[in-house]
């Protein structure tokens, strides 16, 4: 697995071809989530943008109103910061700057979320125990890779932040 | 300079937050505990939104983790709003309330 260190001020990691397609596909599906299939009654959608107000539908309405045009353009955009840094087909480096760092880690943390959201993650939940469980039911199912992929985005998320914050 | 004319321009006084009334002023925003968020992560955040000392952004973080929720921020309605919707920008939970 790869991981961020930073050199001469940029944040820079080289991924396997693998982790390439791993990361266009969960920023890919991100994008798709905050545009054509855009749905507030989505549980993911509902954990990316809160309703501000738990207690006052109206309240929470008239504050999407104004902020999630602008919120659902950022959060596309930082996925599109993932997209746009991964080398074309194979694997290869991927360098970031400052303000790119920060978008991926966003874009990350919002890929992770809505995972989370999918998989049924909890307070105390052991990943790795779920992983075991996953396995002896089916080594080839859908949760494994899904369980697979959303370790490796935090551990990549907390690569990343590491490098940021040294 | 007793006995000269009054100014002639009044400064208009532009209201911040300090001098908004106190029934505005009673509001929070709450962060509530999550279990998908990286703890390192929602410091960071804390930080870099709130430019809180790292101390400060700790002990938060561990507020929200092991209280299942804490005030972050307190201050006017429309700026309690703002915090709650850059922290939706980072993926953190946030709600805003009466104090």
């Amino acid at each position: 697995m790869s991981m961020f260190h930073r050199q001469a001020g940029r944040y820079v990691a080289v991924f396997a071809v693998d982790e390439v397609r791993v990361l266009r596909k969960v920023a890919s599906e991100v994008v798709g989530l905050l545009t054509d299939g855009f749905d507030h009654t989505d549980p993911v959608v509902g954990r990316l943008f809160p309703a501000v107000y738990p207690e006052d539908a109206p309240g929470t309405a008239e504050f999407r109103r104004y902020t999630e045009g602008d919120l659902k353009t950022a959060k596309i955009d930082q996925a599109g910061a993932i997209l746009a840094a991964l080398p074309d087909e194979a694997g290869g480096e991927v360098r970031l700057d400052a303000e790119a760092a920060e978008a991926w880690l966003r874009a990350l943390n919002d890929a992770r979320l809505a995972m989370g959201v999918r998989l049924e993650i909890k307070d105390g939940t052991d990943l790795g125990e779920e992983l075991d469980d996953a396995v002896a039911e089916d080594p080839g199912s859908s949760r494994v890779f899904q369980l697979s992929v959303y370790a490796y985005l935090g551990y990549l998320q907390e690569s990343l932040l590491n490098a940021l914050i040294d | 300079m007793g006995g000269m004319a009054a100014p002639q321009v009044v400064p208009v006084e532009t209201p911040d937050t300090d001098e908004v009334p106190a029934s505005d002023r009673q509001w929070v925003t709450i962060v509530w505990d999550d279990p998908v968020n990286l703890m390192t992560y929602v410091t960071w955040v804390f930080q870099k939104l709130f430019g809180y000392s790292r101390e400060r952004a700790e002990q938060l973080m561990l507020d929200v983790h092991h209280k299942g929720r804490a005030v972050v921020s307190t201050g006017a309605r429309e700026r309690m709003e703002h915090d709650a919707s850059q922290l939706h920008a980072y993926g953190l939970w946030a709600t805003v309330d009466r104090s």
